[in-house]
């Protein structure tokens, strides 16, 4: 920050007895060395920060006109799209809100996948990555819940059942999860107070994420360290303003969705009062959890005594969980796909693979793809790659693939000469 | 401690010390207080008194005429009820066991042959099976096809093809008389 900032007498007041000034600035300012060569992958993560706080910011305005109950949540819906100020325009930036955050954290989980951000010494940081993932599933699921459609209602059937599958005490689980002997006014209250608890959960998380990326500093398309100060430039105003340029773009995209096709990514059915005696004919999970229900749908099929509901389950839990195994699964020392020639082709090929699955996830259980293939061998083929890729793939790719010359540092990588501590703006 | 310079009064030759012991002696019994502590929150999650109480439900059969089903609700769970035809009955009972994911003899599922009576929820994830109704598939085996995950059931509610576990569960219930059922 500016000294003229730093040398007025309140801003010197509050520094001298709370350093948050100077905080700040080694945080998200002039002082915070960021390797200069960043793209716009890069800007991903900040803007899923940015949309956690419209989340939190529409969510608690929603929750003052909300009623967790499930004779008036229906209604409550409707009179927030109705009669509520601007409630429509609240409801469908939350709904839409949710959509993009995922697609937000799967690219910045994608881009960490291609350029090896998961790499040491960045396995930490990594890893309460994956946690805040599976908060934020469990956030998204149980707010789908709370408007008492009939998606809703059987969504929350389904998943909860997921844990019946627990061997001697799966009943008393789902019992406990239920607080009844079905999906009813008790569950329903709850998911309320956890869908409300768990933001700021994913809050904290998000600190700590950020506090152990302070460490060791961003990685960056090449993957190379951090060599010296000509590698760098300060994260204000130069990442400041690329971040917000992203953020502008982002916004079209969302704000498009939310005046124009605010349902777009919704299912008609949720508009059904929820009725625990129909089963919608097709139940379809929300667009960011159908390749895992593609998995969960893969496993229809005993191995020993294990039943396949729970390889199902176990299956689809361990499709995000092994993210956490990925920096010890990687044995390449090479962290950017640039220089990877054979592991960038299996990361497209990953990526194809985890979209197949999405489609798969989203078709019913007896679909045949152009009417010969059916659904569920494809749904098996892809979950085989998918682990396939993470357990065979990932670890024999480091050990047999010759990876280009690395560049001595990020500066050399733009320089003719390619020599070390040269960079061009240097 | 071991490191200190002096020894504590009533140190042993390998360095413990009674404050090691109290040290550990008062962390255990925090650790298992908190546990214990921690105990009604966990607790208070599960089915209330109220909710426990929920009420049996007394059905009349004799509307019901021979092929027709009829669903009733017990525990915010329908409950399936079928008078099943001559022809069911006997394609229930030539099933071999050892034809069955989950073998259970279809004498076992009911009370009288006529009468199935069984909660309405597929034991794969808990959807709604169809098949109740004229016109809903009723899968391969002629009972109820669960459309969630693909589950067939057989005209005893036993499972017979797909993800589900188990056949559909048979609740207590018992005949007061002969065209009335009690369930629960």
């Amino acid at each position: 920050m500016s000294n003229a900032f730093m040398n007025n007498p309140v801003i010197k007041w509050i520094e001298y007895r709370l350093p948050i000034f100077s905080f700040m600035d080694e945080s998200v300012g002039s002082k915070y060395p960021t390797p200069k060569n960043l793209n716009y992958w890069w800007t991903f993560g900040s803007l899923a920060g940015i949309v956690l706080v419209i989340m939190i910011a529409t969510g608690i305005m929603l929750a003052m006109q909300y009623t967790a109950h499930t004779d008036y949540a229906f209604e409550s819906v409707e009179r927030i799209m109705r009669d509520v100020n601007y409630g429509w325009l609240l409801r469908y930036l939350h709904m839409n809100g949710g959509s993009m955050f995922f697609i937000l954290v799967y690219i910045h989980m994608f881009r960490g996948l291609y350029f090896g951000s998961y790499k040491a010494p960045r396995e930490l940081l990594w890893i309460i990555g994956v946690f805040i993932i599976l908060a934020m599933m469990a956030t998204a699921f149980m707010g789908y819940v709370l408007p008492w459609g009939q998606m809703s209602f059987w969504g929350a059937t389904v998943i909860t059942n997921l844990f019946s599958a627990v061997p001697l005490v799966g009943e008393w689980i789902v019992q406990w999860l239920w607080g009844g002997f079905s999906v009813d006014n008790p569950t329903l209250n709850r998911f309320y107070a956890l869908h409300y608890l768990f933001p700021f959960v994913i809050f904290a998380l998000v600190f700590v994420h950020l506090w152990a990326l302070h460490v060791h500093k961003s990685n960056n398309p090449v993957g190379v360290e951090i060599k010296g100060p000509q590698d760098t430039i300060p994260f204000h105003p130069y990442f400041t303003i690329k971040d917000m340029v992203g953020f502008g773009v982002f916004m079209i995209f969302f704000l498009g969705f939310v005046f124009f096709a605010p349902d777009f990514f919704g299912e008609p059915d949720n508009y059904i009062k929820a009725n625990p005696l129909v089963t919608p004919a097709h139940i379809v999970p929300e667009w960011y959890f159908l390749p895992f229900y593609a998995i969960l749908r893969a496993f229809d099929f005993n191995i020993l005594f294990l039943p396949a509901k729970l390889l199902g389950v176990i299956a689809m839990f361990m499709s995000i969980l092994i993210l956490l195994f990925l920096p010890w699964l990687d044995t390449s020392k090479v962290r950017s796909a640039r220089y990877r020639p054979i592991y960038k082709q299996f990361f497209w090929l990953f990526f194809v693979v985890c979209i197949l699955l999405g489609v798969v996830g989203g078709k019913p259980a007896d679909h045949l793809f152009f009417g010969l293939i059916p659904a569920i061998y494809v749904g098996k083929a892809a979950t085989a790659y998918y682990f396939a890729h993470f357990i065979i793939l990932t670890p024999l790719i480091g050990w047999l693939e010759k990876p280009r010359p690395l560049p001595d540092s990020i500066s050399a990588a733009v320089t003719k000469s390619g020599t070390s501590g040269q960079g061009a703006g240097s | 401690m071991s490191d200190t310079a002096t020894h504590a009064p009533g140190s042993t030759k390998d360095g413990e010390t009674r404050r090691d012991f109290l040290l550990i002696a008062t962390s255990t019994v925090g650790v298992v207080g908190a546990a214990l502590a921690a105990w009604p929150f966990i607790d208070s999650m599960n089915p209330a008194a109220d909710t426990l109480a929920l009420s049996s439900t007394e059905v009349d059969l004799s509307p019901i005429e021979e092929g027709q089903s009829i669903t009733v609700v017990w525990r915010g769970k329908p409950v399936f009820i079928r008078k099943r035809t001559d022809k069911e009955i006997k394609e229930a009972q030539a099933v071999k066991l050892e034809d069955l994911p989950d073998p259970q003899a279809d004498k076992d599922r009911v009370k009288k042959p006529e009468w199935l009576v069984m909660v309405g929820v597929c034991t794969h994830l808990g959807c709604i099976p169809l098949g109740q109704k004229v016109g809903e598939p009723k899968g391969e085996f002629g009972g109820w096809f669960c459309p969630c995950h693909g589950s067939h059931y057989d005209t005893s509610g036993r499972i017979r093809k797909g993800p589900a576990p188990e056949n559909l569960y048979i609740p207590d219930y018992a005949f007061l008389e002969d065209n009335r059922i009690k369930i629960g």
